[in-house]
């Protein structure tokens, strides 16, 4: 039995730990996605960011949802978090983690599971950035973007058109 | 302690001084650089004020502050406004916990308001336990803020004057924020940059996690102290008694964050009286604590037995002879004090006795 949830657990965090392993590179990918959308803004809005909201966010929520169990909040910080998601904490902490992690490094609240921020603060000494991006103070979650499209959103943050916080 | 200008009704706020944030007791204590003394009050389960007033008394004499704290362990109990404001009223100087667990952002930031009108000056900020370890595991775990975007929230009303979200305020909450610390959960080299995390936020005092292992707390206070950070927050370190060898075997199994070395545990089984010698090793643990450089105070939680909190501090001489403040021994009969419920019968001289 136990061997058994043990060889479960690695098996269901593996991607996370991959992600976090990987964070430098998928950072850049990331970025570089964000870039590319960009310059494709007049397309973007020439089709209407509110018609593409549903199809983006299905690509965003199959592939962010596979390399790190995404929870689609909208408002995607993983380039802060070193590439962990931090909306799997139960606690659903943004800004590191709390003071019940268990000795091995997993959660309290969820045993089976690494920490979020355990894996956070591996993924961010991989990014190798000069200024931890940790430690930025991140806002609460506007629980109105929740479900939506963060890519798009961060387009429409980068090009300063308005109407972009919803 | 007794400022020179305390008011004339007990319950009443202080002048703040200059460079303070708040027109408490606590804070002027801490930056007059003292070494300063709080201990956690368990709120009852019940209505009853008579039951908070007794509580707090047992700590007459003996602490800066007490912290109420906000359904800890996610158990219900009488809540942190309620304690604080029944007790702020009788002069006590009290740190209001707040636990993003239970409130969104608005009643958080309603609850702030409220609570500094009824005289609180001090507020740590808590993202708290997850439901399930609590009484009510059903209840929805609400999480809408975290410790950190409460600190930068509550900091805002106070320095902007404004909600969250922007509304202005008529009269700001004057308080001190404080926050929690746990040096001995992972991840351990990321702690003391958490800690910095949490002053650039807003906090001005932390309360740590129990400190039993010195050592690894003096590791974390060297990391700390390399990166400056003793210099720009107080930092109040965690101790409490351990009631026996088996409670404690307890405590380190299943309460996760809490580290008790080996040592402590076998001290504590070769003893013939484990409560007491519960009782020394808190002492000492004291003893070694305040020899650490950055470390501003201590912080008492003696969840169960409080009725040992005087003894530890008068024991391990923490205060150096200096009396924080306490309510006038005449305060039953005290003229302002007319419409309050009934007291217990001479609440100090009860706690004095079982120091002897």
């Amino acid at each position: 039995m136990a061997t058994g949830s043990a060889t479960e657990r690695v098996e269901t965090y593996r991607m996370r730990h991959w992600s976090v392993r990987n964070a430098r590179f998928l950072k850049r990918l990331y970025a570089a996605i964000e870039q590319i959308l960009v310059w494709c803004n007049p397309l973007l809005r020439g089709i209407g960011y509110a018609r593409l909201d549903k199809p983006f966010m299905k690509v965003e929520s199959l592939t962010k949802g596979f390399l790190l169990d995404s929870q689609n909040c909208g408002q995607c910080i993983v380039g802060f978090t070193g590439l962990s998601c931090p909306m799997n904490c139960p606690k659903k902490m943004r800004n590191g983690p709390c003071g019940g992690v268990r000795a091995d490094g997993n959660c309290e609240v969820e045993p089976g599971m690494p920490c979020v921020w355990v894996l956070a603060w591996e993924g961010n000494q991989r990014l190798r950035e000069e200024e931890i991006p940790l430690q930025v103070v991140q806002p609460p979650v506007d629980h109105r973007l929740i479900g939506r499209s963060a890519w798009l959103r961060e387009v429409r943050i980068r090009v300063g058109s308005d109407n972009h916080a919803v | 302690m007794q400022f020179e200008d305390e008011p004339l009704v007990p319950g009443d706020p202080l002048p703040i001084r200059p460079g303070h944030s708040s027109f408490g007791r606590f804070e002027r204590v801490l930056r007059a650089g003292g070494f300063a003394v709080t201990a956690e009050i368990a709120p009852p389960d019940s209505a009853n004020p008579a039951e908070v007033y007794e509580r707090a008394a047992l700590y007459d004499g003996y602490v800066d502050a007490m912290n109420a704290t906000d359904g800890s362990g996610a158990n219900c109990h009488m809540s942190s406004v309620g304690m604080c404001s029944l007790l702020c009223r009788r002069g006590y100087a009290m740190v209001m916990q707040v636990s993003a667990r239970d409130r969104n952002r608005i009643a958080i930031q309603g609850d702030v308001l409220g609570a500094a009108a009824m005289g609180v000056a001090s507020i740590l900020c808590l993202t708290g336990d997850g439901v399930d370890v609590g009484d009510h595991p059903q209840a929805k775990p609400v999480f809408d803020l975290d410790c950190m975007s409460m600190l930068s929230m509550l900091r805002r009303m106070r320095d902007e004057s404004r909600f969250l979200s922007g509304r202005k305020l008529t009269e700001p909450p004057r308080v001190f924020l404080g926050a929690a610390a746990n040096p001995f959960a992972p991840p351990l080299d990321y702690r003391p940059l958490r800690l910095a995390k949490k002053v650039a936020a807003g906090a001005q005092f932390v309360q740590t996690q129990y400190c039993f292992d010195v050592e690894m707390f003096e590791r974390y206070m060297a990391a700390v102290r390399d990166a400056g950070t003793h210099e720009k927050v107080f930092i109040l370190a965690g101790v409490g008694p351990l009631a026996s060898a088996r409670s404690a075997e307890w405590i380190r199994s299943n309460v996760p964050g809490i580290r008790i070395p080996d040592t402590v545990i076998r001290r504590l089984q070769g003893a013939e009286n484990q409560q007491r010698e519960g009782v020394n090793i808190c002492i000492d643990l004291i003893h070694r604590i305040r020899e650490i450089e950055g470390v501003h105070g201590i912080h008492i939680m003696a969840y169960r037995q409080e009725h040992q909190v005087a003894e530890i501090v008068e024991r391990s001489g923490v205060l150096d002879g200096r009396q924080p403040w306490r309510p006038a021994l005449d305060w039953k009969n005290a003229e302002w004090d007319q419409g309050h419920p009934a007291a217990p019968d001479e609440p100090t001289m009860k706690a004095v006795e079982r120091v002897s």
